[in-house]
């Protein structure tokens, strides 16, 4: 069945309609950076036409073009060629290593006292597991934040790797087994915001999407209280259900979780028994408090030394 | 005794895959029934199959990449199609596990069986006679190093029919690939084909730059080199540099399969991120390797067609070599998105950003070479008018990516997939069909049919404006790769849209196919008999098309940019065809490339399977071959004086 959409859906372009301000910075980043290109791309390619057009063979009469057949070679049009994208790249430069530091994605996130949300985000072959440490609740590809706060999530991959990615929001990071990745994200609007994962996984890559819903803050513990009112424990061995690849999984919520089911997902634990003992107590006695120093200026395989990597 | 394979490797139940192996299998027989009928065999084993012309064995290329033309933009058509049609609530007619390997065969089959071969078929071609030289560095090495890269192909093409293919992405990138997420035989596949292929390269580039290096006319100083030969040695110089790193990953990955090592995996110590690393060292020189000759192509091509000579020579030198060495410092920002600091994303981007200068006054050079010329529209320029056009907007997008903020939502969206396609078809594969028309009257003595190659060129740029425009919008719109279903009723008009476009392409490509054909058909009227149909100006045209085995009767003068141009205009270009010549020392054809190479198929094959015996005896026979080969004392004859002159009598009838 085929129908138009509306044309205001046919244009909408979701990173150029960003709900909070990373998505926003990074929408005029690339406007910017698309300016400042044009500046050279609209003439190179005018000028292209236009000298194959006028410098045509077989032209005769008053309009027939200067023909200079040893021409070849003129200092100041190297030089013109040369230098004018030296400097356009040379501001692009100067754009690049702000905004690189500015928008890195490590970079903790303040928006006056509000204190921000944690959520841990776990990808598991095919889908998002989302865990509240502070709120000791958990979510299965529903991702419900309070607008105006940052929230600072922390990511790992239980399986393969994936990448974090809410278009409207802004940035996206890989998750990666036994590495713990880092991004905070605002989101200014309330709205639903689709989630996806933005780097392919296998089969049920395409089934891996998860909506986003940005409530005010009061909603947000609305949505609290009706979570923990629904029941449900994500303990070690639920953990180690989810773990199990299945496709297009709807969504689901838990009102406790396990004190360091991140920490087992992060040690890759590999039965029930195991991911109940690790969600439980944390992997290997502890080990886990050394993994949570991450630092933004390491490489994110730095996080996690490889002796906890061990398998049970 | 045959390892891991049994019959139920042959997927029998999926049709969509049976109709492919049987057509495949039907134009197999034709070809083969054909050769036999016409007893063809001897001619094709001796003339063909075993040379060590570098003519052929370019030639022998270019058919290679044609033929992996149709089969990967075979899996093209399937995948737009796919997403056309589950774009809007609808299954497609592709499950996930046939989707996936689809569009991994497309990114290795595209880049490493067409693409490749391509450009190094041109250089074969075309390097040697511009240097005025009789043939490569290394004529027996050049010729196994096609075959081997025929093995890599013929592998990938097996997989369709035995087993599967790798469903992993065109990279094959860890954990995924490896044992635990991918068991089956299709990352085997993908890991020997490439492996093999990649050694057939390496041989290649080192063959190259001898050649390029130690081979070159007298007086032809480096900085009087064609700017083709000067591509053509900076991508080699990144072949050497950059295949022992793709080689020495994938290597491995396959201890980590076959041995249980732990290099790469999830568990063990093992490290994903530096395959991603490794593999993206080699995979931006990568390339560079490809679009680097394209350039050096545009570059001869508009000289010739604007009848002047290159606007800028060594400016152009210099860019180029400029972006040799930047191509090994920017691998990072295929991943900015893994999460490196900032300082580290910041210096490959900007890295990233610098290589776009040395671009951009390729492009003015172009610019300034149609500058007060003449621009004669023939096919080879509308192919460079084209690729001036649409790489500039390719660069553009490309430069937008290097900033790492911006990547870090456009990373992995089909913004990524239109920008590479944008430099890839409108760099390369208009290089290559520019160069193609170029140079085929050099190889055959006859012109490809205008008319055909301008609606083939018009199909392929309308249809890749259509196809791929869209996919700009949909990354902007938040759509990512290697989706096999969606539901989104705005995005399903997009892709609709974008399968349009890529049967536009199909049409251009069915028109290429067509002129090459319409060509032999009227050889006659399209012959040229003077060896330079194009009043061209580097020495490939100063001798007869097609020219003799041995190239040049008498080695040429190389002592200007423009060495056949000076010769004509000085009257020297053709000297007395009567007089006598000197014999002319010419390498042997030996058969040992192709037989080595029917031993690292057979090597290739059974490793995939397990078929150890196989696997240890084909492995083991391979050097006996090869030094076997090195006691063969007659390796090389002369051509007698009198034969010289005969031949170069009957080319100047």
């Amino acid at each position: 069945m085929f129908h138009i959409p509306p044309l205001s859906d046919l244009f909408h372009m979701a990173l150029l309609d960003p709900k909070g301000p990373i998505g926003a910075d990074e929408k005029s980043l690339i406007l910017l950076a698309t300016g400042l290109m044009l500046l050279v791309v609209v003439p190179v390619i005018v000028l292209t036409l236009v000298f194959a057009w006028r410098y045509r063979a077989g032209q005769k009469g008053a309009f027939a073009a200067t023909y200079m057949p040893e021409w070849s070679h003129s200092g100041r049009i190297e030089a013109v060629i040369w230098g004018v994208p030296c400097l356009i790249i040379a501001a692009l430069a100067v754009v690049t290593w702000r905004s690189s530091h500015s928008l890195d994605p490590f970079r903790p996130l303040t928006l006056g006292n509000v204190k921000p949300v944690e959520v841990e985000v776990v990808s598991l072959d095919w889908k998002w597991l989302f865990i509240y440490p502070e709120l000791k609740l958990a979510s299965v590809n529903e991702l419900v934040v309070p607008t105006n706060t940052p929230v600072e999530f922390r990511l790992t991959s239980a399986s393969v790797m994936n990448s974090f990615f809410i278009p409207q929001l802004g940035s996206q990071i890989y998750t990666m087994t036994g590495m713990v990745t880092k991004l905070g994200l605002i989101a200014s609007q309330p709205g639903v915001y689709r989630g996806i994962s933005a780097n392919y996984s296998g089969d049920g890559f395409s089934g891996m999407h998860f909506e986003t819903h940005a409530v005010a803050p009061a909603d947000f513990q609305a949505w609290v209280t009706k979570v923990r009112a629904h029941g449900g424990t994500l303990d070690g061995a639920a953990y180690y259900g989810l773990t199990q690849p299945s496709e297009d999984v709807p969504v689901s919520t838990y009102a406790r979780v396990s004190p360091h089911v991140f920490a087992a997902a992060l040690a890759l634990c590999k039965s029930a028994q195991a991911c109940q003992q690790e969600a439980e107590h944390g992997p290997m006695g502890g080990m886990h408090m050394a993994m949570n120093q991450t630092s933004s200026t390491a490489m994110p395989g730095m996080t996690m030394p490889a002796a906890a990597k061990q398998e049970h | 005794m045959m390892g891991k394979l049994t019959l139920s490797a042959i997927p029998y139940n999926i049709p969509i895959v049976m109709g492919a192996v049987a057509g495949m299998i039907i134009a197999a027989v034709t070809v083969l029934g054909l050769v036999t009928y016409f007893r063809l065999w001897g001619y094709l084993w001796k003339n063909w199959l075993t040379s060590v012309d570098h003519k052929k064995i370019g030639v022998m290329y270019i058919i290679l990449a044609l033929v992996m033309l149709l089969r990967g933009f075979a899996d093209a058509l399937m995948m737009r199609s796919q997403q056309a049609l589950a774009s809007n609530g609808g299954a497609g007619y592709l499950p996930p596990e046939h989707f996936d390997q689809v569009f991994t065969a497309h990114g290795v089959i595209m880049i490493f069986f067409m693409a490749m071969p391509f450009i190094v078929g041109l250089m074969n071609f075309v390097v040697p006679l511009q240097l005025g030289a009789r043939d490569v560095a290394f004529p027996y090495i050049n010729n196994m190093a096609f075959w081997l890269t025929v093995v890599g192909a013929l592998l990938i093409n097996i997989s369709l029919a035995i087993g599967n293919f790798a469903r992993t992405g065109w990279l094959a990138y860890p954990p995924l690939s490896e044992l635990h997420y991918s068991p089956g035989v299709g990352v085997d596949y993908y890991l020997w084909a490439l492996q093999i292929a990649g050694v057939g390269t390496l041989m290649g580039g080192v063959n190259f730059i001898t050649t390029i290096l130690k081979m070159r006319a007298p007086g032809m100083t480096m900085m009087k080199m064609p700017i083709f030969c000067w591509t053509a040695l900076c991508a080699n110089i990144l072949i050497v540099a950059s295949f022992p790193i793709l080689t020495a990953t994938l290597g491995m990955l396959a201890l980590d399969r076959y041995l249980g090592m732990h290099f790469f995996t999830n568990s063990g110590g093992g490290n994903p991120m530096m395959y991603i690393n490794l593999i993206w060292t080699w995979g931006h020189p990568e390339v560079y390797i490809l679009i680097l000759p394209c350039f050096g192509v545009f570059s001869e091509v508009i000289a010739t067609f604007s009848r002047k000579p290159l606007f800028g020579y060594k400016s152009m030198v210099y860019a180029t070599a400029c972006i040799t060495v930047l191509a090994f410092v920017v691998w990072l920002h295929h991943f900015f998105t893994m999460g490196s600091g900032a300082n580290v994303n910041a210096f490959f981007g900007i890295a990233t950003m610098v290589i776009a200068i040395p671009t951009g006054a390729k492009i003015f050079n172009w610019l300034f070479t149609m500058f007060r010329g003449q621009v004669e529209f023939s096919v080879p320029v509308l192919w460079t008018i084209g690729f001036m056009v649409t790489f500039t907007i390719g660069g553009m997008t490309g430069v937008l990516m290097a900033v790492p903020p911006a990547d870090f939502v456009l990373h992995n969206s089909l913004f990524l997939i239109a920008h590479f396609h944008n430099v890839i078809i409108g760099g390369v594969v208009f290089g290559c069909m520019a160069g193609m028309n170029y140079w085929f009257p050099k190889a055959f003595g006859f012109k490809l049919d205008e008319r055909l190659g301008k609606a083939s060129f018009w199909c392929w740029i309308v249809g890749f404006y259509i196809a791929f425009m869209p996919l700009y919008a949909l990354g902007m719109m938040g759509m990512t790769r290697r989706m096999d279903r969606v539901d989104n009723p705005v995005w399903h008009v997009y892709l609709i849209v974008a399968a349009g476009g890529a049967l536009i392409i199909a049409a251009g490509i069915g028109l290429q196919i067509l002129q090459i054909v319409y060509s032999i058909w009227k050889r006659v009227e399209l012959r040229d008999l003077t060896g330079d149909p194009w009043n061209a100006r580097t020495l490939e045209w100063a001798t007869s098309s097609p020219p003799a085995d041995y190239n040049f009767a008498r080695t040429p003068d190389g002592s200007s940019i423009d060495a056949y141009w000076e010769a004509k205009r000085k009257g020297t270009a053709h000297p007395n065809p009567a007089a006598s010549y000197r014999p002319i020392h010419m390498p042997s054809n030996t058969g040992t490339g192709i037989i080595v190479s029917g031993f690292a198929m057979a090597m290739g094959f059974a490793l995939v399977w397990h078929i150890w015996w196989l696997a240890v005896a084909s492995f083991a026979a391979i050097p006996v071959l090869i030094i076997n080969h090195s006691f063969n004392e007659n390796r090389s004859f002369y051509v007698p004086g009198d034969v010289v002159a005969r031949t170069e009598a009957a080319a100047s009838r």
